[in-house]
């Protein structure tokens, strides 16, 4: 996890809010990093983890977790974190038989309508432990990406209707969080991504929106940072709170800092 | 505001990320409560008890909630859904057959516009707006209140307008530096629309604060600190003439200018006119022979 984006967010390992949507975006960039802190956050957090990884492999979050300080074989062997590798598990689907249900079922039928089974898989995934223990500070999803469910020939809605049913179950049920990365296509003029971007966007609690430079690419400044808190539900005591940084990713932190005040130009 | 209390149908609350209409539903869903209404609330969007947060028992208990938010398509298959999904929820609606007037919330009408056909959704909208009278047969006898919450960025402009035609008031929320504006449009039967900008906030605990008067985007006045700035203060040439150097500019004839004075010499070539000549210094290797060159050309 990145300290300097817990300051601005005004968070810390140990006081995690619970029942909260957190949407990614990125637009002209790579938000990845983001997904990278909030992976390293909760692990650290003591919250038991269901990545949904359909982007990357096992190996590839591990070397970056390293870097931040977190372990994913250990999290995975003691059970804080279940991990689907998305790029794996989808040429399992055809290899079994098909009456064996698997999260990844829709890659296999002309015309799924939903992701009922991943549903479940994250539901089985994150279901407390039959001892009633609670081994881990509250569950957490988090999914690597969403548009990518697009490019895989689901709907718009059939992915909000997913992520519907993972806020019943994880949010209201277990107090748990969630996180989401979605692509923002800018000027693409994709229709059914922007009905998810915007959708998810109403129900999120947190949205943090990763842009390149309008100017173009620096070396010193990689993009900035737009935080904007929503109250889906609660009349906020002043309107909701926007903020924007500029960013430099680094090898093992990102170094944020106000529009204009990057080290490399003062 | 209270225009969109005045007369029943349907209300739509059109709403942004950036400016997001739950809280004045819960709002309007409270003031419904308090005037001693009947509150259904189809929530689709958050879960029963974040929607009941912040209101009081004596509220709550007015409100029935019919839950379309934990399982709308029955996948748990625990027989915790509301039969016929989506449309069945929406149409046991219409059949209520309670006294008196209602007011139903849906929260949100832009997920029943993700999920059912936009016509079916319209036709059931007319018919929860319009309350017969248990005895049937007889004309509506309370008009029913209907407050739909609509995302604006999630439809396209034929949803829009097909809901917006059949909308008696709709409310519009943006706003700007931090004051939430309300936009409300109001087209009544037989009447011109009438249009209304308010500023509002929300209390904690929902009720609606209407404030003065929007203010106007003011036209940018120029900052009475800073003095206006002479641009020809500090130029390396100079842009003025003195009065001695304005009458020798006036004074002066130009070159091919045609005045009357001019004519005149041209017309008399007095002596003082010399004629041309050409001075010629011979140089020592100077060949000048006198012979005309051409005189050899039978021409």
């Amino acid at each position: 996890m990145f300290p300097e984006l817990n300051n601005l967010l005004n968070t810390t390992p140990d006081r995690v809010e619970q029942g909260k949507l957190t949407l990614l975006c990125d637009a002209k960039t790579d938000g990845s990093f983001l997904v990278h802190h909030f992976l390293s956050f909760y692990l650290k957090a003591n919250c038991k983890v269901c990545f949904v990884a359909l982007i990357q492999s096992f190996s590839h979050y591990n070397i970056v977790g390293q870097k931040l300080g977190v372990s994913l074989t250990a999290a995975r062997e003691c059970g804080q974190l279940v991990f689907l590798e998305g790029l794996k598990s989808s040429v399992d689907v055809f290899f079994r038989a098909q009456a064996e249900p698997h999260p990844l079922q829709f890659l296999r039928e002309a015309d799924a309508g939903n992701l009922q089974p991943l549903y479940e898989f994250v539901r089985e995934a994150l279901k407390p432990a039959d001892d009633g223990q609670a081994a881990w500070r509250c569950p957490v999803l988090l999914v690597d990406d969403l548009s990518v469910l697009l490019s895989l020939g689901m709907g718009a809605v059939a992915v909000l209707d997913f992520i519907h049913y993972c806020r019943a179950a994880v949010c209201w049920e277990q107090k748990g969080n969630i996180v989401a990365l979605v692509h923002d296509s800018g000027d693409a003029e994709d229709e059914e991504n922007d009905i998810l971007l915007n959708g998810l966007s109403h129900q999120s609690h947190l949205i943090l929106r990763a842009e390149g430079l309008a100017t173009g690419f620096c070396r010193d400044v990689h993009g900035q940072l737009k935080i904007l808190w929503r109250t889906p539900s609660q009349p906020a005591a002043q309107r909701d709170r926007s903020l924007t940084y500029q960013y430099k990713i680094q090898d093992k932190s990102v170094s944020f800092f106000a529009k204009g005040m990057s080290p490399a130009i003062l | 505001m209270e225009s969109v209390w005045g007369v029943g149908g349907l209300v739509l609350l059109r709403d942004s990320v950036e400016w997001e209409g739950r809280s004045l539903l819960k709002a309007f869903v409270k003031k419904s409560a308090l005037c001693g209404e009947q509150v259904h609330i189809l929530g689709c969007e958050v879960s029963e008890d974040e929607f009941r947060e912040g209101f009081d028992s004596s509220i709550n208990s007015r409100l029935v909630y019919h839950d379309l938010f934990r399982d709308p398509f029955n996948w748990s298959q625990a027989g915790g859904a509301l039969p016929g999904g989506p449309l069945g929820a929406l149409r046991a609606l219409c059949k209520r057959t309670e006294p008196g007037p209602v007011t139903i919330a849906l929260d949100s009408l832009s997920w029943l516009l993700l999920h059912l056909p936009c016509t079916t959704l319209c036709q059931a909208l007319c018919a929860l707006s319009q309350q017969h009278s248990p005895l049937g047969g007889s004309p509506p006898v309370e008009p029913v209140r209907v407050l739909g919450l609509l995302h604006m960025e999630l439809h396209g402009p034929g949803p829009m307008g097909a809901l917006s035609s059949l909308a008696q008031t709709e409310v519009t929320l943006s706003g700007t530096a931090g004051q939430a504006l309300a936009h409300i449009l109001c087209q009544r039967p037989r009447q011109h629309p009438t249009h209304q900008t308010q500023c509002f906030s929300i209390l904690p605990d929902f009720s609606l604060d209407l404030q003065e008067g929007p203010t106007l985007e003011s036209q940018p006045h120029p900052d009475p600190h800073i003095p206006p700035v002479e641009p020809t203060t500090h130029l390396t040439f100079n842009l003025h003439l003195s009065k001695k150097e304005r009458e020798a500019k006036d004074s002066l004839t130009l070159p091919f200018q045609f005045s009357s004075e001019k004519q005149q010499a041209l017309l008399r070539p007095g002596p003082s006119q010399a004629t041309s000549n050409i001075f010629y210094e011979p140089d020592v290797y100077d060949d000048l022979d006198q012979e005309d060159p051409d005189d050899d050309l039978d021409v």
